[in-house]
């Protein structure tokens, strides 16, 4: 990515030294090789390392942690780059400041195609200025010195110093031009592509305050806050005089809510306003909510309540017999082609909105005193949080101080911070008395950001050989006019475009005032079991084995339209569809009746992934997951093997629950499930013993798999179903059907 | 009104009222916030603590069934994570993001407790009630077998091919 970053070395106090990798605005190019930072206040440090006199190494973890893992592989890079071992490397959390540490933010499987090459560097340049303090030390050639394990060797004297001893000297070493630091040989890698284990896990397993919902303070209260149901609604009247009364209640107030409160088009991230409600304050948490059962508000519920999923799924009906309302790309003449072909298959796909529940209920702890703000929080987007408590607040960013800490999940959820506002709004309210907010499963249910709704409407055909000749697919999604709405539009050159020389994508919104937004692999979550399900369907009809009829349609050259750009690489899908189907025994194994294996792939997140489930289905239509195979391509480096295989057998559970139970349906504007006996998750009982993961290494560069590893289960488990059964899932979640987990 | 606990080996007494439920006491009012909330139903199993022994969510627990009984929540667990399962999380990295896994090692305890040699049937009875959104449930299982010693049904496959 970027070469023209430049490094800045500082000596640190008794010694030490301190290497930061600054990347390089544009305005201030040209400036590569500075030891101080002439570009000033537009220098971004994007990452830092510390090595201290006793040669104790401090590496910072900069970005949110939830689980996904960053927090550790992106230090292994430049743990390995600096040539010490990983048990001497210390992990620090950095505090929310993109002035001093670049951007901050978790989501969207970012971390590791981002900081891939950076931190390389970075590391690389830190051990390049040790050998020369080393090399200045004993006057010799920088050339005759190697090093590891912490320490600068001269061969042929076999003199050595540890990067402690060396660090005051290394502080006073120009720094080197990025350009010309010298990465490491993959082959000699010794962090990288080494299992690394999460450094929270002694913390976690003995119970101790790590969370945001931990976080106390002294003379803290606890707030329970009573949102509209209809998401957007604002306060009419509510009984605070009489809640105020109540045993443990410290006070009870109205929330107006922002001026702007509209829901329909939020920008990403900071779009998000303060929610109108009624906050209780109170002794403890229970207090407040018990306090809750008595309240009485009426509401101005606004437009939205006049949602409703059986609307909306009439409404699409109606939708897909006219013609589309937005072009998004169309190649050849499919009307044509479909007129002209052998045979064609018709099919309507669905699915649900859904919530993403993490499983620690949203909170913030907030302290306002003097004009000033403090909060406590888990969030994917701390800047962006900071920002929408100033505007919800009216207060400037500089007066907001926000620690964020370990997330109990996120999923996309925390990356819009409502929250945040409400509890910044309540500690003002409580002026100079710091306030814990907690949100119930039921407030986090019924006011997420939900992954959107979609409808698929297919038309294709297929020539006398089986090929695909012609695509037409009308998609129902949400918005107005030709906006969609958050996290509904779809990229129109994607897969299968290009691939198949008649094809017309096109869309028609329906307008909606539901908050939707990034659930876990935003964009092909829903679509992936759309896609691959149809091309399923499709094989069948031309008579093709499902594995085959898939690498037949990737040998097609692809054709995109002008101005048309997808980074989609068939090679690389074709490399994890062969290596799932090779290791899950496709076409090989003789299975029982009742039994079915399905297969689905995906490119997202610049990584590719094949998944192969085996599902059997009884006569009561109890679907059992025997076992599922995962192929990805990540690129060169797995970096951090372990966590790799858990945010991939993760990704194939979180799945199963997507396939089998879980939506989020509305009637008059309010959201039906409310908590997980209704919004359910997979259960160890129905969790598969087996998941086989294979990463295959091609020579590109490593990128993210905490998202892509999702989606291609669905679709592997609705066709294995259809390959058990014969029944073809079009809609999940299945359990509707008359389906349910073994 | 006032009530006498005996929590991780301590006597304390609190002042609560009756109907509230263990969880918050623990939490809000003794200050032990291991013991997670998740749901508030009994639902998701993150604030299972034992009491008398036995796994119970606490929050669906009022603390005046609770008085006078031994209660253990994941900080009384071992006094310096020694306990096995601690031991074996902590050796297979099995959290993600952690949230559940008090609750999980809690039920897990209580399994092993009155089960010391756990087959693959009693572990997804056991644990059923415990969710795990980040479905860390092939190591949980994996885990507990190795906490008892018992064989687990399939080790976790994962290769990187050059």
């Amino acid at each position: 990515m970027n070469r023209r970053s430049f490094l800045r070395a500082t000596a640190l106090a008794g010694g030490g030294l301190m290497v930061a990798i600054y990347l390089d605005p544009p305005a201030v190019l040209g400036q590569e090789g500075s030891r101080a930072p002439a570009g000033g206040a537009n220098y971004k440090p994007w990452a830092f390392l510390k090595i201290a006199p006793d040669g104790k190494v401090t590496i910072l973890g900069k970005n949110p942690e939830g689980g996904q893992g960053a927090k550790v592989h992106l230090p292994m890079i430049i743990a390995d780059e600096l040539d010490v071992d990983w048990k001497d490397v210390t992990i620090e959390n950095a505090p929310l400041d993109e002035q001093s540490f670049g951007i901050q933010r978790t989501g969207g499987s970012t971390a590791t195609p981002i900081n891939w090459e950076p931190l390389r560097q970075c590391g690389a340049a830190a051990r390049q200025m040790l050998v020369a303090a080393a090399a200045q030390t004993w006057g010799v050639q920088v050339g005759e010195c190697n090093t590891a394990s912490g320490r600068v060797r001269h061969m042929a004297s076999n003199r050595s110093l540890g990067y402690g001893e060396l660090a005051a000297r290394a502080a006073t070493m120009p720094a080197p031009d990025l350009k010309s630091v010298k990465v490491k040989d993959p082959k000699d890698y010794k962090v990288i592509g080494s299992p690394a284990k999460n450094q929270d896990v002694p913390k976690i397993v003995r119970g101790e305050p790590l969370y945001a919902i931990d976080v106390k303070l002294p003379g803290m209260l606890y707030a329970a806050y009573e949102k509209c149901p209809v998401p957007g609604g604002k306060v009419a009247t509510a009984n605070v005089d009489e809640i105020k009364k109540l045993p443990g209640v410290r006070n009870a107030f109205i929330v107006p809510g922002g001026p702007d409160l509209t829901y329909t088009y939020p920008a990403c991230c900071i779009g998000v306003s303060l929610h109108g409600g009624v906050a209780i304050v109170a002794d403890t948490w229970w207090h407040a909510q018990q306090a809750r059962t008595k309240l009485k508000v009426t509401w101005n519920e606004g437009p939205t309540a006049a949602n409703s999923t059986e609307g909306f799924n009439r409404r699409a009906q109606e939708l897909s017999k006219q013609p589309p309302q937005v072009k998004l790309y169309n190649d050849g003449d499919t009307e044509r082609a479909l007129a002209g072909a052998v045979k064609t298959v018709e099919a309507a796909y669905y699915y649900p909105f859904l919530a993403h529940a993490p499983l620690e209920p949203q909170n913030c702890t907030a302290h306002y005193k003097d004009g000033k703000l403090e909060v406590w929080v888990g969030t994917q987007t701390p800047r962006e949080g900071r920002q929408v408590i100033a505007q919800s607040l009216g207060m400037a960013e500089n007066d907001i101080t926000v620690h964020f800490v370990r997330m109990g999940g996120g999923f996309g959820r925390r990356i819009l911070n409502d929250y945040m506002a409400d509890a910044a709004w309540i500690a003002r309210e409580m002026n100079g008395t710091p306030v814990k907010l907690l949100w119930s499963r039921q407030d986090d249910l019924t006011h997420d950001f939900y992954r959107p709704a979609g409808y698929h409407f297919f038309k294709a055909g297929l020539d006398a050989s089986g090929k695909i000749v012609a695509w037409n697919q009308h998609y129902v999604a949400f918005g107005e006019g030709e906006k969609f709405a958050p996290n509904t539009a779809i990229g129109g050159a994607s897969f299968p475009a290009g691939f198949i020389p008649n094809f017309s994508f096109n869309a028609s919104l329906i307008p909606m005032g539901i908050p939707t937004g990034p659930l876990r692999a935003p964009g092909t979550n829903g679509t992936t079991f759309v896609y691959q399900g149809f091309i399923d369907e499709l094989a069948v009809a031309s008579g093709k084995d499902p594995v085959d009829f898939r690498l037949a349609l990737l040998d097609t050259p692809r054709k995109l339209l002008p101005n048309t750009r997808d980074a989609f690489n068939a090679e690389r899908a074709k490399g994890v569809l062969k290596l799932a189907a090779e290791k899950s025994g496709w076409g090989k194994r003789q299975l029982p009746k009742g039994t079915g294996m399905g297969v689905a792939f995906l490119y997202a997140h610049l990584g590719y992934f094949a998944e192969v489930a085996e599902v059997s289905v009884d006569a009561q239509n109890r679907v059992k997951i025997n076992k599922v195979w995962v192929a990805a391509d990540i690129g060169s480096q797995v970096i951090n093997p372990l966590n790799a295989v858990h945010q991939v057998q993760g990704s194939v559970i979180d799945g199963m629950g997507a396939v089998m139970a879980q939506e989020t349906t509305f009637v008059n504007g309010r959201a039906q499930q409310v908590n997980f006996n209704d919004h359910r998750l997979v259960r160890m009982n129905q969790a598969p013993k087996d998941i086989e993961v294979h990463f295959l290494k091609t020579d590109n560069a490593p990128t993210g798999l905490g998202e892509p590893a999702l989606p291609p289960i669905i679709p592997a488990i609705t066709n294995a179903i259809y390959a058990a059964t014969g029944k073809r899932i079009r809609t999940i979640p299945i359990g509707k059907q008359g389906f349910s987990w073994a | 009104m006032p009530f006498t606990l005996n929590v991780n080996g301590k006597s304390v007494t609190v002042d609560v009222p009756q109907d509230m439920p263990l969880l918050w006491v623990l939490r809000d009012v003794l200050d032990l916030r291991g013991t997670k909330f998740g749901c508030g139903l009994g639902q998701c199993g993150a604030c299972t603590v034992h009491l008398r022994g036995n796994a119970v969510r606490s929050c669906q627990t009022p603390v005046s069934a609770a008085a006078g009984a031994a209660i253990t929540t994941i900080e009384g667990l071992s006094p310096d994570a020694s306990h096995p399962l601690q031991r074996v999380w902590e050796e297979l990295d099995v959290p993600q993001c952690g949230y559940c896994q008090a609750g999980q090692i809690m039920s897990a305890a209580a399994l092993l407790r009155r089960n010391p040699r756990p087959t693959d049937a009693d572990i997804d009875v056991a644990m059923s009630g415990n969710l795990c959104r980040c479905a860390t449930y092939t190591r949980i299982r994996e885990a507990i077998h190795k906490a008892a010693g018992t064989v687990s049904p399939a080790a976790t496959t994962a290769e990187v091919i050059r």
